[in-house]
């Protein structure tokens, strides 16, 4: 870890009494769901962390609890250095408090993270799906959201597959 | 297929002003399908007369689901799916996967293989700045620094395919180097290109810089403070033609950028003719680094010795038994990555092209995140639009370079 | 024979209205400025200055699909997208025709998953594909070329049928 990193991660773990992991010098904060505003107004008010970079999900379906991790990845400009933060929420009823009154990047953010695995931010300002369509249904980068692989055609099945293409009309 | 759903104002009444629900302001829809969109963007504007109170823009008409689709293949085959995310920006694109790789799986990549990358990742930031260039012109009526702007692109992607054999997907890195070595003329091109490439800057210079029309489209219009800025993420030209030097290649140096010698180009105005200056500063800035980093070039080998991440030559498979096997896994299984999860980021041309990439042990990567620039630059867009006529927001939207590709994924 | 015979050289031409008409659509044939992805760029590069398609009649692109009577598909096609398409193809006036530029908008190219659909020719009847990802513009110009061939080779009676079929 950069020894400039270590009294941000102590100050975090104390005062919210999180875990933390690391992995090739990257530092993983978890938290729980009901204090990353907090943590997110802390380091960004105190320890200079100006930037959202990423804000993102992942999914560990089948496992039920905690199914997600919702993912803030920090960055400080000043100090040049980065801090991820994990929330851990469960697939039942994933509901994380919104941090776009902390960084207006976040609506966005999580407008994608709702559209795409269906993790509902409360309070946000604007809850619509961003990229599918409006009338799709399910979360597409869930685990269990099919890819939708259709089968190529080659010469070999070619008829078998003209017949069930849906052609446009005229 | 489903049908384009009639717009009623009910979805959208948190987002406009008390005044459109009256109907005292208008409702205009810009796109999807609009020249100056720079692709499938839609943009609903409220307008009150010719100005614009409102801007909310649409996106996800190029959704592509290149994240999901990324997972389903093998950590060589996902590199493809990189190539297609900003097409302005195939090689840097690689640059940002195959570093996550390596990352990752923490593998070595020898020198003459990173100052390769640096090559050509510049000469591809040329050519995406210079796309820009043409077609932000082509917004304001100047078409011919759009034919200008081509032409020397046109030699960027001849460089191209003498390496990689392909004009604009090149997937030429590979995770632990590159496709294979460069070959002779690649040299001499790349010297053409540096030789006349800063005499037509100054080309373009003298069409456009102190053109009274172009600065009247571009002065003072689309102001962006370094607060709002860094609040709503943006990163790459724009947070610097705002004032704030943040540049990964010099914070964060990768790939051997710490032995080049450039500027990172700033202005404080971070007004739209601020961020045409710093892109056109940062034109000179690549041709400098291209230029060093020939100069420097080492020969050696340009792939890595790792052979359980990286295939053997063609010329040792037949005559080692061991390499045909590591060759023969390698395509039919892929490598395992260690079940962990890393960022890592590269300055594209638009900013920071991050990558999360989470592995499970297997050869497939468990989640991939790209957190790409042009969906945050985008995202503030609804701020510095607000009060200016729709002919500007033309030159706004133009001025932030956005590449749909990169938004939607 | 015949007229121009009879006439010697005074400039005059005889044909069939049907060769005329054709011949005046392949030389004057506005694509709609409309891209979707990365294959639109190839389409730029098309146009600028080093593969020069107003050799062909085709530079003038038009942005209002009113005016156009090529649609170049250049790109691919997600399911948000397919709706809006199809109307832009329903607003363009006949006789119209389609070129899929590149895999993406031929089968799906690379992307084989929910989003994309496999073949533009789910949502409207394409004329000419062009392989490619992305195709070179000369493999772009050579695709508007062979649909010209097909333009040339029209007639009334299909227009006819073609109009009554969709009215
Ligand atoms: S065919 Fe290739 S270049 Fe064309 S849109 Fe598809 S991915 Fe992009």
């Amino acid at each position: 870890m950069d020894k400039k990193l270590e009294p941000i991660v102590k100050a975090i773990q104390d005062k919210f009494s999180a875990t933390f992991e690391e992995f090739r010098d990257e530092v993983h904060l978890f938290v729980k769901p009901e204090q990353i505003i907090d943590a997110l107004t802390l380091l960004r008010d105190e320890f200079n962390f100006e930037l959202l970079s990423a804000l993102t999900a992942t999914d560990y379906w089948p496992q039920e609890t905690p199914r997600f991790h919702v993912i803030y990845q920090l960055t400080s400009l000043v100090k040049n250095l980065s801090v991820q933060i994990r929330v851990p929420v469960n697939g039942s009823s994933p509901n994380v408090p919104t941090a776009t009154r902390v960084y207006s990047v976040a609506n966005w953010r999580e407008r994608e993270l709702l559209d795409m695995f269906g993790i509902e931010f409360d309070g946000h300002p604007d809850p619509r799906r961003i990229l599918s369509p409006e009338d799709m249904e399910g979360h597409p980068l869930r685990k269990d959201f099919p890819l939708g692989y259709e089968e190529p055609q080659f010469t070999f099945n070619f008829d078998e597959i003209d017949l069930r293409k849906p052609y446009a009309k005229e | 297929m489903s049908q384009i759903e009639e717009v009623s104002l009910d979805k959208f009444k948190h987002l406009v002003s008390e005044r459109a629900l009256t109907g005292e302001t208008m409702l205009l829809n810009m796109g999807p399908q609009h020249p100056s969109t720079h692709g499938v963007l839609r943009l609903l504007l409220e307008l009150d007369g010719e100005i614009i109170v409102n801007c909310i823009p649409d996106i996800g008409y190029l959704h592509t689901g290149i994240e999901k689709n990324m997972e389903a293949k093998t950590y060589q085959k996902a590199e493809v799916m990189t190539d297609r995310l900003d097409y302005m920006n195939t090689m840097g694109n690689n640059l940002a996967y195959v570093m996550a790789v390596e990352k990752l799986v923490d593998l070595d990549v020898p020198v003459r293989a990173q100052a390769l990358r640096v090559i050509l990742t510049e000469l591809q930031r040329i050519a995406s700045h210079l796309v820009w260039l043409g077609t932000s012109g082509l917004d304001l009526a100047a078409m011919s620094m759009f034919l200008y702007c081509f032409r020397e692109r046109e030699q960027i992607l001849d460089i191209f395919e003498l390496v990689s054999g392909q004009r604009m997907m090149t997937t030429y890195f590979r995770p632990g180097g590159v496709w294979r070595d460069v070959p002779v003329e690649f040299e001499k091109a790349v010297r053409d290109f540096i030789k006349i490439f800063p005499k037509r800057v100054d080309e373009y210079e003298t069409l456009l810089t102190k053109n009274p029309l172009f600065l009247d489209r571009m002065l003072s219009i689309g102001r962006l403070s370094k607060e709002v800025a860094l609040s709503y993420g943006v990163t790459g030209p724009m947070l610097r033609a705002s004032g704030v030097d943040w540049d990964l290649r010099k914070a964060r140096p990768y790939c051997g950028y710490e032995q080049y010698d450039f500027n990172v180009p700033t202005r404080t105005e971070g007004d739209t003719y601020a961020r045409y200056l710093v892109r056109v500063q940062e034109l000179r800035e690549s041709i400098k680094i291209v230029e060093q980093a020939l100069n420097k070039l080492p020969l050696g080998p340009v792939r890595s010795s790792n052979r359980k991440f990286v295939t053997p030559p063609r010329s040792e498979i037949g005559v080692s038994m061991e390499s045909l096997i590591h060759h023969f896994k390698l395509w039919t299984e892929g490598f395992p990555a260690p079940k962990a999860s890393i960022y890592s980021a590269v300055e594209s041309p638009r900013g920071e092209l991050g990558l999360m990439l989470e592995g499970d042990g297997g050869p497939k990567p468990y989640r991939v995140h790209l957190r790409t620039p042009s969906f945050d630059n985008l995202g503030v867009l609804s701020q510095i639009v607000k009060g200016h006529l729709v002919a500007d927001l033309v030159a706004i939207l133009s001025s932030t370079d956005i590449v749909l590709g990169d938004i939607d994924r | 024979m015949g007229v121009e015979q009879k006439l010697g050289n005074m400039g005059v031409v005889t044909t069939t209205l049907e060769s005329v008409v054709n011949w005046g659509r392949t030389n004057a044939m506005w694509p709609m400025l409309f891209g979707l992805a990365c294959c639109a760029i190839e389409m730029m590069s098309a146009q600028s200055s080093s593969y020069d398609m107003s050799r062909f009649g085709m530079e003038l692109m038009r942005a209002s699909p009113r005016q156009s009577d090529l649609m170049i598909v250049a790109g691919r096609v997600s399911k948000k997208m397919g709706p809006v398409l199809r109307r832009l193809y329903d607003q363009m006036p006949e006789p119209k025709w389609v070129i899929a530029m590149g895999d993406c908008a031929s089968c799906g190219g690379v992307f084989n998953n929910y989003a994309i659909f496999q073949g533009v020719d789910e949502v409207v009847p394409v004329d000419v594909f062009v392989a490619g990802c992305p195709p070179r513009p000369e493999a772009l110009i050579h695709g508007v070329m062979t649909i010209h061939e097909k333009v040339k080779g029209e007639s009334f009676k299909q227009y006819a049928e073609k109009y009554k079929q969709t009215t």
